[in-house]
């Protein structure tokens, strides 16, 4: 396949399509509209199921009783509208069914705005719904990325029989850029074992996420947390640009890393030895190589565009070895390479351990001067 | 050394192979017991045990697929419409139904129902309505009868305060793509015979492939209600059938051409 001028949103659509998606349930949010539009086209002309659903509650409801099936299924939705799908979102958990959701993020808390943001970090990697259950998180920073992680995502999902979630932001969504689709796979023909069919010939199955025994539920517990750690040691991924002489680590996913790669190139040439770690798996988060980053280099930044989300993953990882500074830009706002810039000249500078106040109030007034000057 | 049975005998009346053997954690006089029977005896009947897709609720209903022998997903409380519609668009062929109460369908799920009924989506739901949250002990549903006691109305229900009580076949019928709409009562042997022809009659249009058809049922819930399984049944016919009047709602065209 040739690369083509492709905008995010249906850039990932084709991409599930071609996958092998069998059902699709979604409701319009800007800005990630354009996918249910393509999906709208797309799936009734390949005789596959597409609902445009009266609500998100109604429309991840829909995929879970198709993933129940065994099928192939996914929703679509932007902040707001995946914070209503959480209730679903816990059910397919515990009923252990897989299914894909990309979440085009936008501007919030509340109904925001529609600008690109980071805002759901913590939403979709630590839970969002009841109970403790853990979805694989991706999230990519091109739409090439987009593409090849959606693809991974239906297979992580089935592998795993858990929810895989891309997180993409409104940019990502709504940027045109060249890329390379993959080519249309066949339609599975085989549906795993435990899939509710209503196939005549064998004993009825059960599909359910009560279990009211409190036994009962601890065991199911478990075995959602064995799956957990198995992901967590084979499935983190990320990528690594600058690292292997890196003084100075900025780690940065999606959007915010893709702006800080710019600022490590600007700062590597300016004599800084800067480097960028981009997770590409949110959850699983790459704990692994932050610490070992740790051991050598002297200084972290986490650039994020919310107010430290994933900051405090970076911290658990490090575990007090270096500092770890932090720079978000909040609402919708996408920061420039100069602002992050400045943020590693400053840190390169030094010293930080021992100034005054927490890191997250110190990054708040370093914004409200930053403010105030435009 | 006993006799053999006359080679005459035949069976006439057996638990329908729809059900399994668990027993029911149903009260007394509960009628959900009779309804899930009717339900069974009808897909025994039309072959469609081995291909039914249910989808149980939340409520009292929430065991409901401990009891049917067919393949069951459990659904979120009032998601049901949503989850079967998931279910159906993949497996068309299926005979897809719910099984819900009044505070799952009229309350929490009624934007779920309501869409599934303005898609003429291709499922049946069997709808029970005892006018109380059976489950939780007791507590006020969206059809309590006005002035009818209950933990959350424990003066009575004051309709000045709560509204009036939802009819939702009444309001079913009015969607243009709601096929086959109507309401039975379960309090009588004569109206649990035309509860099974109704219920007959929705799995029949689903499979010719008519669309939404909903058998709302008139139920007791003797526990919550603080009576005895005999005061309920009466309490059903004099109390619940003036208000939830029974009859055909809706019944499209194609519906009116099913030979049952």
């Amino acid at each position: 396949m040739a690369k083509e001028l492709l905008k995010g949103n249906n850039a990932i659509a084709e991409a599930a399509i071609r996958a092998g998606l069998e059902a699709y349930f979604g409701y319009p949010i800007t800005p990630q509209t354009e996918l249910l539009e393509h999906m709208a086209a797309r799936m009734p002309e390949l005789g596959r199921a597409f609902v445009q659903a009266e609500s998100e509650v109604a429309a991840i409801n829909m995929v879970y009783g198709a993933a129940c099936t065994g099928k192939r299924v996914m929703t679509t939705s932007s902040s707001p509208g995946v914070s209503l799908m959480m209730e679903g979102l816990s059910y397919i958990a515990g009923t252990e069914v897989p299914m894909v959701l990309v979440d085009v993020m936008r501007g919030g808390p509340g109904l925001g705005n529609i600008a690109p943001s980071q805002g759901d970090y913590t939403q979709m990697v630590h839970g969002g719904g009841h109970g403790d259950y853990h979805p694989i998180v991706l999230a990519p920073a091109s739409v090439q990325e987009a593409i090849d992680l959606t693809v991974l995502a239906f297979d992580l999902a089935e592998k795993y029989r858990t929810i895989a979630v891309v997180l993409a932001d409104g940019s990502i969504g709504q940027m045109m850029e060249p890329a390379e689709l993959p080519p249309m796979a066949p339609l599975r023909k085989q549906l795993p074992d435990w899939a509710v069919t209503g196939e005549p010939g064998r004993e009825r199955r059960l599909l359910t996420s009560i279990y009211l025994n409190p036994d009962d539920e601890e065991l199911t517990n478990i075995r959602l947390l064995e799956r957990w750690e198995n992901i967590r040691s084979e499935e983190a991924r990320w990528r690594e640009y600058y690292l292997d002489d890196a003084e100075f680590v900025v780690v940065g996913f999606g959007t915010a890393g893709r702006v800080a790669l710019s600022a490590v190139r600007a700062a590597r040439a300016a004599g800084i030895k800067a480097g960028l770690l981009r997770p590409i798996s949110l959850s699983p988060f790459p704990e692994t190589v932050v610490r070992e980053l740790a051991a050598v280099a002297e200084a972290m930044l986490v650039v994020e565009m919310n107010a430290g989300q994933m900051y405090t993953d970076v911290k658990l990882a490090v575990d007090g070895l270096i500092p770890v500074e932090f720079y978000g830009r909040l609402g919708g706002v996408v920061p420039f390479p100069d602002e992050i810039l400045a943020e590693i000249r400053r840190v390169a500078a030094g010293p930080i351990v021992g100034q005054n106040g927490h890191t997250r109030q110190r990054w708040l007034e370093r914004l409200s001067i930053l403010r105030e000057g435009n | 050394m006993l006799n053999p049975a006359p080679s005459t005998a035949q069976v006439v009346y057996e638990r329908p192979h729809s059900l399994t053997e668990t027993v029911t954690h149903y009260c007394p006089g509960c009628t959900h017991g009779v309804s899930q029977r009717l339900v069974a005896e009808v897909l025994d009947e039309m072959g469609l045990r081995e291909r039914a897709i249910g989808v149980a609720s939340v409520g009292c209903s929430v065991f409901a697929y401990n009891y049917f022998d067919v393949d069951f997903v459990q659904a979120a409380h009032g998601r049901a419409p949503a989850m079967a519609t998931g279910i159906k668009r993949v497996f068309p062929d299926r005979p897809v139904f719910t099984y819900q109460g009044d505070g799952d369908l009229a309350s929490i799920g009624m934007a779920e129902v309501m869409h599934a009924a303005a898609r003429g989506e291709n499922i049946t739901i069997i709808f029970i309505n005892n006018a109380i949250y059976g489950m939780t002990g007791g507590q006020m549903a969206p059809t309590t009868l006005p002035g009818m006691r209950t933990t959350s109305s424990p003066l009575g229900r004051d309709i000045e305060v709560t509204g009036m009580p939802i009819r939702m076949c009444e309001v079913l019928a009015k969607m243009d793509a709601s096929s086959y709409v109507v309401r039975r009562s379960l309090h009588d042997a004569a109206h649990i015979r035309k509860a099974k022809k109704a219920i007959r009659i929705a799995f029949e249009a689903q499979q010719q492939g008519l669309g939404f058809s909903l058998v709302e049922l008139l139920s007791t819930c003797p526990t919550n209600w603080g009576m005895t399984p005999n005061q309920a049944l009466s309490f059903v016919e004099d109390e619940m059938l003036p208000y939830f009047p029974l009859g055909d709602y809706k019944i499209s065209d194609g519906v009116k051409g099913l030979k049952v």
